[in-house]
């Protein structure tokens, strides 16, 4: 196995051209363990960390831009993303430990296309988007467009992602996401639940609801969305959204957790999500007028 | 005996407790908290552990393991392995000398056949061959291009598998211990059996009777360092091995039985041991060290990666469990019936001896029978693990008296109280209780602002309590006076949890001189005498014995010198605050370094070895108390408090008795609300990483509050009672009452996962 | 086998050494540089034993290709303490009794270290969660927790006294 740090995008491709038998890492923290336990080696490694344009979180206009190997904990350490997106902040806050947090990357959480990645069901309820380097010349998918089943994705071999971009989100919205695991640290999702909700006063006006860890890929709730948006978050509403989280369900019995467990606690997470997002998106509304 | 009696000889016995910590109270030394020997080289990463080790021209070895949960080996091929680069030496079981013919102990030739599988494997990961090659990923490489054929035959994973008409026998040839041979389940080693009373008298005098089945899964130490071992032979036939373990001269005997050599060819060096818990007082991967350095005539190191670790030490036993208790209203405890089965895994030995000895221990109960059940299964062969077998029994017996008292409406402590053990009760396995402290600690837990507290919504509380024998044994301690007077005490009694600062303290108190002019130490097997292992809560209690003999007789030389130095008689010379001093005043004083600047003239140098096997292990009671808040849509448990009363008899060393109390709880707070150990079917263990081995992280926690109760052990010169193992005994118990009282459901089943939690409150909700 | 050429700083030292590409920090920072403060105990990032500052950053070293720490900086347990001094962090482990067996521990005080220069005045709580990456099996945190919470404290008045 060989080793190679690009410092270009131009540079990364032509290695990749160069070597079909390869593999790109941002943080290596899935790549490690799972060499470790015996996938065959790729006959090299690309880290793509060298390259400037995929590391780094910026604003500009009304759009924020991450590098795809930026480290988490650079995400959640910026206090104006974390004002913006506070559950998609949470989420990639959740990928494993300080330790891990200082290696994982919204894009190595992406790509290693786990059902149960932290940050995917949050990022794909704030329309997420990704840049991706390809031989033929870049072009931008939607975050849900990326993983096609469990350690799968849509990008073609030599493929990698260079950022992803998020709008800031509108008035009177906002995000959460939340996780069951059985410690408080340290553990895979047994069910991952995203919200992000639009507020009139009282009333929803925009909501995407997905749920991770409960299928092969992320989960949207289109049922869910529909249930609420019109609502005032009454109860019924709220449980409507349970229920229809609850259904959207196809997950595996595992290790981790049960069939009848993680659909269950799905419409518990998902119900919750929203009730947190629905209160941040009211104090963004606060905020903005007092502004 | 009424209740009015019993509290009244209670009472007494706590005003005696106090007399006897004022005595505890005049030690200079023993009870105050000084830095520990090992302490700043453990800080700077300087401590040497089993892998830390590096000789010159070191090989490294790694393991081949089958990936069958039973199966016979027909061949072994080798031939490519050994051919490959950098590879140095290969062996099998070929390579072993078969121990069965030998006269050796049915217990050696298990281990013998654990370390290295013969004709055939019995779980997924038994060893079947070694490597030693330049690197390891070259000894991988070998490893993996050894060709074993294997003929697969059926296994068995869980106790019912194993026992059930027509399961696959592990060892046709076993003949189980103390069962008719035509009452024999398969695969069941031996029965157990406590009894005493009459039953059925006992459950017709019984008010209220509640009977539950339970079931506990394996779970592991989860020591942090792994596994690891480096021998190095030498051309005539000697051999150093370094390694991490709870007894080094154990691991010697065990390995040369093994190995056939002789024992004391080999020099074991014990390195710093990163955690044991039980799990490391016997061998893997010491005995193919030294035999593929044997082979290669190079020093080999040896460490195995954490899935091996979970793969192929030893777990701790998963169990079936029944219990039946019977009351008077008033809450005595008339009868308790109850039937252990634990998993011995692939060879017999599960700790269901101690299990059936422990299980209601606490307790006075008139009638009981106590029956365990050894059963061997396609899994790893089980090891120690605190307090071993004891847990998962009281988890049982602790849930049931909740039942009882609930049923009765009696606080939970004070039913306690009424059937609790004293001093003068016949044991249930056995022995006449002398002075124990079990009352103390309820009452410690009773009196506790923690138990006093409300508790908030969705919140629970629960007790338990526990019982551990604790052991003494074999120790050996020497005691050299440098030339410029300070001191050196060295054991063979490897240091788990801080015990060389519990030698020193000792040394100080017994010669008067600061502890922290004290070098304690661990001597290698030809250094020092002869030492049981590092277990059973035995070190301060016995080690520390043979620590204050020597002191105590080099107390004595060290007069008789100073007589002579002075040229007086004998008796006219005692020793005061660490200085020889003459009873009229009229010499001065001499100091330690004053006699050990003249010891040429006196006798010589100045060193006692005192070797002792020590007797009396003062008992070990712990009782608990626990609030968890249950989220009661995901069934998720958190603990919000936690406090722990355990009978240190005396505290040597107070912060590393509070370690030991509050390690223990929380290993048993992981063994009650997630770890376990999960088997896909084919036999192969599906959560062999820290990721889905769920052990208790920092977040996960609260402070755990420690009251430590000192009755003295009054076998002992300072009323010591081992405090390693019975800190964990009650807290499946307590957790699991903690949940009852929680969601109102009882779980008998481990771990009480947010999954069970959950179920149970959707079955009741109905 | 190709073997890549990797230099560093190392706790002060320039060092560099030959690896082969697929080889852990871990193992190089042990085998190569003789490092042995560094623990291995799950190799897989679970329990944080091999806890190093990867350019200011704690990181798993066994989670690192030794060839990425190519101009890196990297501190190790070996380097907290000062020549004659012990970090504060370490004397209030050994005050507090926050060891026992002691193979967790680098882990643990270079965790605490990556805390306290972030946040020097942490909660209970927040000292629970930066800990979290990293296993003890001896203690239940207890002692540890405290330790670190005493350490603060203490680098907090040292502070205010220099000022």
């Amino acid at each position: 196995m060989r080793y190679s740090a690009p410092t270009t995008v131009d540079e990364a491709l032509a290695t990749l051209t160069a070597e079909p038998n390869a593999r790109v890492f941002a943080g290596a923290t899935d790549l490690i363990p799972q060499l470790r336990s015996g996938r065959p080696e790729p006959a090299l490694i690309v880290d793509l960390k060298r390259i400037d344009r995929l590391r780094g979180v910026t604003l500009t206009d009304a759009t924020w831009t991450i590098g795809a190997a930026t480290p988490t904990s650079h995400l959640t350490r910026n206090a104006g993303f974390a004002a913006d997106f506070p559950g998609l902040t949470e989420a990639a806050g959740l990928i494993g430990s300080d330790q891990i947090q200082n290696r994982s990357s919204l894009g190595g959480n992406l790509c290693n296309a786990s059902p149960a990645a932290d940050s995917v069901p949050a990022l794909i309820a704030n329309d997420a988007r990704v840049v991706v380097a390809s031989a033929s010349g870049e072009r931008v998918v939607r975050v849900d467009g990326i993983t096609i089943g469990p350690g799968a994705t849509s990008l073609a071999p030599g493929e990698f992602i260079i950022e992803f971009q998020l709008d800031r989100p509108a008035a009177s919205t906002s995000d959460a996401y939340l996780r069951m695991i059985p410690r408080t640290e340290m553990d895979i999702a047994v069910v991952g639940a995203a919200a992000r909700i639009t507020t009139d006063g009282g009333l929803c006006t925009g909501a995407t609801i997905v749920l991770g860890a409960v299928a092969p890929i992320a989960t949207r709730v289109n049922d869910a969305e529909t249930a609420l948006v019109g609502s005032t978050f009454t109860d019924d509403a709220l449980a409507a959204v349970a229920a229809a989280a609850s259904a959207a369900c196809d997950p595996i019995d595992d290790k981790r957790g049960t069939i009848a467990y993680r659909r269950q606690v799905a419409g518990v997470l998902a119900r919750r999500a929203v009730a947190l997002a629905r209160m941040r998106s009211t104090a963004s509304s606060n905020e903005s007028s007092q502004t | 005996m009424t209740a009015t009696d019993q509290t009244a000889t209670k009472q007494t016995a706590t005003e005696q407790t106090t007399t006897e910590q004022t005595a505890a109270a005049a030690y200079k030394w023993v009870g105050t908290r000084p830095v520990r020997p090992d302490g700043v080289d453990k800080v700077t990463g300087k401590a040497q552990f089993g892998a830390d080790r590096v000789l010159p021209g070191m090989l490294e070895g790694v393991v081949a393991r089958s990936p069958h949960a039973h199966a016979r080996i027909v061949s072994i091929d080798t031939t490519a392995a050994a051919a490959m680069p950098g590879v140095h030496a290969v062996i099998t079981g070929a390579d072993f000398p078969d121990l069965s013919d030998s006269g050796a102990s049915a217990d050696d030739v298990s281990r013998s056949r654990n370390v290295m599988a013969r004709d055939k494997v019995l779980y997924v990961g038994h060893v079947v061959a070694a490597v030693a090659a330049q690197t390891r990923r070259q000894a991988r490489a070998a490893a993996d291009a050894i060709v074993v054929e294997y003929d697969v035959l059926d296994h068995v994973l869980t106790l019912d598998q194993a026992t059930a008409d027509g399961a696959p026998l592990l060892h046709p040839e076993m003949v189980a211990r103390g069962i008719d041979p035509e009452d024999a389940r398969p695969n069941t080693a031996s029965r157990v059996a406590h009894e005493r009373g009459d039953l059925d008298v006992g459950f017709a005098n019984a008010d209220v009777i509640i009977e539950r089945s339970f079931t506990t899964q394996a779970v592991h130490q989860g020591y942090i360092e792994p596994h690891a071992a480096v021998a190095d032979v030498t051309r005539d036939g000697r051999a150093e091995l370094w390694c991490s373990s709870q007894g080094h001269f154990a691991i010697r005997s065990m390995s040369t039985t093994v190995l056939g050599w002789e024992l004391s060819d080999v020099k074991v060096t014990p390195a710093e041991i990163g955690g044991g818990f039980g799990g490391k007082t016997t061998i893997y991967l010491e005995p193919l060290s030294l035999l593929l350095s044997q082979r290669s005539g190079r020093p080999v190191r040896m460490v195995m990666d954490r899935n091996e670790v979970f793969t192929a030490s030893g777990p701790t036993s998963g169990s079936n469990i029944r219990v039946k208790l019977g009351a008077t209203a008033a809450g005595a405890l008339t009868a308790a019936d109850i039937m252990l089965e634990y998993e011995a895994g692939a060879f017999p030995g599960s700790p269901v001896g101690a299990a059936a000895m422990t299980a209601i221990a606490c307790y006075d109960v008139p009638n009981f029978s106590v029956v365990g059940f050894d059963v061997v299964l396609n899994r790893p062969k089980t090891a120690a693990y605190r307090a071993p077998g004891a847990p998962a029994a009281a988890f049982a017996v602790e849930s049931v008296l909740d039942e009882v008292a609930r049923e009765l409406s009696i606080d939970p402590i004070d039913l306690r109280l009424m059937n609790a053990a004293v001093e003068g009760t016949q044991a249930s396995y056995g022995p006449t209780f002398p002075r124990i402290g079990f009352v103390e600690t309820l009452e410690a837990i009773r009196h506790c602002d923690h138990y006093q507290s409300p508790l908030g919504p969705n919140q629970g509380r629960g007790i338990g309590c526990g019982f551990w024998f604790n052991v003494g044994g074999n120790s050996t301690a020497t005691v050299n006076v440098h030339e410029d007077g300070r001191l050196t005490v060295m054991t063979g009694s490897p240091d788990i949890g801080g015990s060389r600062s519990s030698m020193a303290l000792f040394a100080a108190e017994e010669l008067g001189i600061d502890v922290n002019t004290i070098q304690s130490i661990i001597g290698d097997t030809d250094t020092i005498g002869f030492a049981d292992v590092t277990g059973g809560s035995r070190v301060t209690l016995s080690t520390g014995a043979a620590v204050i003999e020597a002191c105590r007789e080099m107390r004595e030389d060290l007069c008789r010198r100073a007589a002579l130095m002075w040229d007086v008689d004998r008796d006219l010379v005692e020793w005061v605050d660490g200085r020889a001093q003459h009873v009229d005043r009229t010499e001065t004083p001499l100091s330690l370094a004053d006699v050990a600047a003249k010891a040429g003239r006196t006798g010589g140098p100045i060193s006692v070895t005192a070797a002792m096997n020590m007797r009396g292990a003062g008992a070990g009671f712990s009782t608990q108390v626990v609030d968890v808040e249950i989220d009661p849509e995901t069934g998720q448990t958190s603990v919000v408090r936690f406090t722990t009363a355990q009978d240190a008899g005396t505290a040597i060393h107070p912060s590393y008795v509070e370690g030991q109390m509050q390690g223990g709880v929380v290993q048993g707070i992981g063994w009650a609300l997630n770890e376990t150990y999960t088997y896909r079917e084919d036999g192969s263990l599906d959560n062999d990483s820290f990721l889905d081995y769920r052990v208790p992280v920092a977040s996960d926690l609260p402070m755990i509050d420690t009251i430590i109760v000192e009755v003295p052990n009054p076998a002992h010169p300072y009323g010591v009672r081992g405090v390693g193992e019975v800190g964990i005994v009650p807290t499946m118990g307590a957790v699991a009452n903690a949940i009852h009282d929680a969601i109102g459901h009882r779980l008998c089943d481990l771990p009480m996962s947010p999954m069970r939690i959950l179920d149970a409150i959707n079955q009741g909700n109905g | 086998m190709t073997r890549t050429h990797v230099q560093c700083n190392v706790n002060g030292d320039e060092v560099d050494f030959l690896t082969d590409p697929a080889e852990s920090l871990l193992n190089a920072l042990r085998d190569q540089l003789g490092l042995l403060g560094v623990k291995e105990g799950c190799g897989t990032g679970d329990c944080g034993a091999c806890s190093i500052m990867l350019d200011d950053a704690v990181t798993c070293a066994c989670l690192v290709f030794a060839a990425e720490a190519e101009r890196s900086t990297i501190v190790t347990i070996e380097g907290l303490a000062d020549a004659d001094k012990l970090h504060p962090l370490q004397q209030c482990f050994l005050e507090g009794a926050a060891l026992q067996c002691g193979v967790c521990t680098p882990g643990f005080l270079i965790a605490a270290k990556a805390l306290l220069d972030r946040n020097p005045d942490p909660t209970e709580t927040e000292v629970r969660y930066a800990l979290a990456g990293n296993l003890c099996r001896c203690t239940g945190y207890d002692k540890i927790i405290r330790s670190v919470l005493a350490a603060a404290e203490e680098m907090r008045n040292d502070h205010g006294v220099s000022l």
